[in-house]
């Protein structure tokens, strides 16, 4: 979790991604410019708040966006192919091959009518060939693997007979059928109960050390990243904000943004007192302000930052920011940051 | 973190029964639902009883399907409970003598987590707003005024937001028109389910926020159901926990979080996330999913998950017990029964 940056060529690259779309009355710039890298198992968190951009990002990265309605610029390459060129059946063989997509409801990537069984053979045998029984065989130990008990017996059961953790443990064993070297996942835990939730954490995390993938995972919640990621990149009206090892992203944020959003996490805040806020809402993304994104909500926006968006420098190896005045944010104690004491 | 001062509020004059009498008493409420085809019943609220305080916000909480959406509809009856009782104020709740559900229903409202399902998509908001208070007599001037009155109060410019429609409002500002239209008949007590719940972080903060102002200036008793731990923990005087259709804890936040006596309030505690990397879960503190309240559990509904289950965990129900106070920390746990045949009673 040190962020270093050389331990061999990056799986995923992702250079100034841009993603608009267009109706008849709005143009909505839904990503202005994404860049990341992701390295063979590598946990990445997408983190922002709603229409921040991270689900656009995945379906961008799979090609799964309307086509006739938006408009993609930028470049996307794993493992050195580049993505947003491949068009028939090499997208195919892209998604249900090189990369597999989890979801927060599972019900999404799950047909009613075929059994469990039936999804993992078909795309078991899709991936791999071989026969029948091999694959079945094949599907009962990936059931196995998310840990779904009595897997044997559970192979025939329906997506609507298990209840919501098994299902998500069955999307995740269809999402490894076919050893995908790249793992999507679009908070595939945020609609799971606590106690649920902590277990599909912990299988995730140990599945993707197994299989050695990159993971991309997209959440709303500071609390899941710092218990799944190596690294996070914080998302801000289609923009990557802040980015860094986890901890130390949490533990010292370098933009007013992220500061602001771990401290009206409420998280152990004194009963008796306020959380804290950010005030207003995010940017109409059809028309952002010419300069920080944030700026109109900053507590420290300085007339600089409306001018243009602030280049992406770094406070510290492995660490990107996006704001003029990180090096204050850095210097300021959380605390004080929480209390907005720190004009 | 108490109650408002009874000096610095008007004395209500509905308050009949005093500061002393519980706002809301709940005597083994039963909700059980039939499922068509088959013999069996899903048991979503099975002998529920506790207490609201005056000036309190009592949490509540539990994991998808334990039954806090059925109590707080028994609880307005909007489903009629299938057995127990409920004394608002003092009052027994649909008897001759009592308070009429008519009553009840304007003195306890709720908000609910679908803040776009709950208002009219084809109604100005500040009409969603005025049309309790319209419907309740007054005129369509003064119905008006309280609902401009409101949406200040809630943080949204009268003139700016009030003639917006739904569809032109964010999440949080639709829960604030939502919050604004449960105030407009000025009830006492609110039961908030899983209200701030589908909200973003920040919008989630800003919500809690108002929601305490509200209280402290209305002088308002809360139910807050959510399956959110933190929350709870933030929002709670006193915390309330379901597993399965039942109450297994009750008591004092503090005393619940610091020092849960139940098996199950301990691992959902446990499964909270740490937001420090470096104290990451590494076993779950449960594994597998709650069963289905079809075919709960013979004695103690958690017996198939809890790590300390005794033969006595299967063969008898442990009692809650009935007293119930500002103070009394409870849990319905053999080991937390002297006497109970549990190896381990007492000894928490
Ligand atoms: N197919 C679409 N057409 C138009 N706008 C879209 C479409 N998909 C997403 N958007 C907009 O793009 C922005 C980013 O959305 P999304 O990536 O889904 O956010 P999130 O971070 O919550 O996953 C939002 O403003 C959303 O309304
Ligand atoms: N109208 C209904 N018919 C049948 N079952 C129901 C009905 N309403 C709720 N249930 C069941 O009752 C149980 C409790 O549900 P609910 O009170 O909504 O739980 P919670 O709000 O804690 O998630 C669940 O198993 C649910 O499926
Ligand atoms: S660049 Fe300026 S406005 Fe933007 S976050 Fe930094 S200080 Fe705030
Ligand atoms: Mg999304
Ligand atoms: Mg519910």
């Amino acid at each position: 979790m040190d962020g270093g940056q050389d331990r061999g060529p990056p799986l995923l690259e992702v250079a100034d991604l841009t993603v608009r779309f267009v109706g008849h009355e709005a143009r909505v710039q839904a990503l202005a410019g994404v860049s990341f890298s992701l390295r063979a198992g590598e946990v990445l968190c997408l983190l922002g708040e709603s229409g921040s951009g991270k689900s656009v990002t995945l379906r961008a990265l799979m090609q799964l966006l309307p086509p006739g309605r938006t408009e993609v610029a930028g470049q996307v390459r794993l493992a050195g192919q580049d993505v947003l060129a491949l068009r028939g059946r090499a997208l195919q063989a892209f998604r249900g091959g090189s990369v597999a997509m989890v979801f927060q409801e599972p019900m999404s990537a799950l047909d009613p009518v075929y059994t469990i069984g039936q999804h993992l053979i078909e795309a078991i045998r899709q991936h791999r060939g071989g026969s029948r029984a091999a694959a079945r065989a094949r599907a009962i130990g990936l059931l196995e693997l998310v840990k779904i008990p009595a897997a044997a017996r559970r192979i025939d059961a329906y997506p609507h007979e298990l209840s919501g953790g098994l299902r998500q443990r069955a999307m995740i064993a269809l999402a490894l059928s076919c050893t995908p070297r790249l793992l999507l996942a679009d908070e595939p835990t945020t609609a799971l109960d606590a106690t649920v939730q902590i277990q599909v954490l912990i299988l995730l995390r140990r599945l993707q050390q197994e299989f050695g993938m990159g993971t991309l995972f997209v959440t709303h919640d500071l609390a899941v990243a710092a218990e799944i990621a190596d690294r996070v990149a914080v998302m801000y009206a289609g923009r990557i904000v802040e980015e860094g090892p986890v901890a130390a992203v949490l533990r010292a944020p370098a933009h007013p943004y992220t500061a602001a959003l771990l401290a009206s996490t409420v998280h152990d805040q004194a009963p008796d007192q306020d959380i804290p806020t950010i005030p207003g809402s995010p940017p109409d993304l059809g028309a952002l302000p010419p300069g920080c994104s944030f700026a109109p909500r900053c507590a420290l926006v300085r007339d600089a930052c409306r001018i243009g968006p602030p280049p992406a420098t770094h406070p510290a190896p492995g660490r990107m920011v996006r704001c003029l005045r990180s090096a204050d944010v850095l210097a300021t104690p959380l605390a004080s940051l929480a209390t907005g004491d720190y004009r | 973190m108490s109650a408002t001062p009874m000096s610095t509020a008007l004395a209500d004059p509905r308050d009949r029964g005093g500061p002393a009498q519980p706002m809301l008493i709940a005597r083994g409420l039963r909700r059980y639902f039939r499922l068509k085809g088959r013999g069996q019943a899903v048991r979503a609220v099975d002998d529920v009883s506790f207490t609201v305080f005056k000036g309190e916000t009592l949490g509540v909480v539990g994991e998808s399907g334990c039954g806090k959406s059925t109590l707080a509809r028994l609880l307005l009856h909007l489903l009629v409970p299938q057995a127990g009782e409920m004394v608002f104020d003092g009052d027994l709740v649909g008897a001759a003598r009592g308070i009429g559900i008519a009553a009840l229903r304007q003195q306890v409202q709720m908000v609910f987590q679908d803040s776009a399902a709950s208002l009219n998509p084809r109604m100005p908001v500040r009409d969603s707003i005025a049309f309790g208070p319209l419907a309740a007599g007054q005129s369509r001037a003064a119905a008006r005024q309280t609902a401009e009155a409101l949406l200040q109060q809630v943080g949204l410019r009268p003139d700016l937001f009030g003639p917006r429609y739904p569809h032109e409002l964010s999440g949080g500002q639709k829960q604030r028109v939502n919050i604004a239209r449960a105030l407009a008949l000025g009830p006492r007590m609110v039961i908030l389910d899983e209200a701030v719940s589908a909200l973003d972080k920040s919008v989630e903060a800003q919500v809690l926020n108002l929601l305490r102002d509200l209280k402290r200036r209305l002088n308002l008793t809360y139910l807050f159901i959510s399956h959110d731990l933190n929350v709870v923990r933030y929002i709670s005087e006193r915390v309330l926990v379901m597993y399965l259709g039942q109450v297994v804890e009750l008591g004092p936040a503090t005393a619940v979080f610091a020092a849960p006596r139940h098996p199950y309030t301990r691992a959902l505690l446990a499964s909270r996330l740490s937001m420090d990397a470096d104290r990451r879960t590494l076993e779950p503190p449960l594994q597998g999913d709650p069963p289905s309240p079809i075919d709960a559990p013979s004695g103690c509904r958690f017996r198939t998950r809890c790590p300390c289950a005794e033969a006595v965990c299967a063969s008898r129900a442990p009692p809650l017990g009935h007293w119930e106070d500002r103070a009394s920390h409870i849990a319905a746990c053999h080991m937390a029964t002297q006497g109970s045949g549990h190896t381990l009673a007492g000894a928490g």
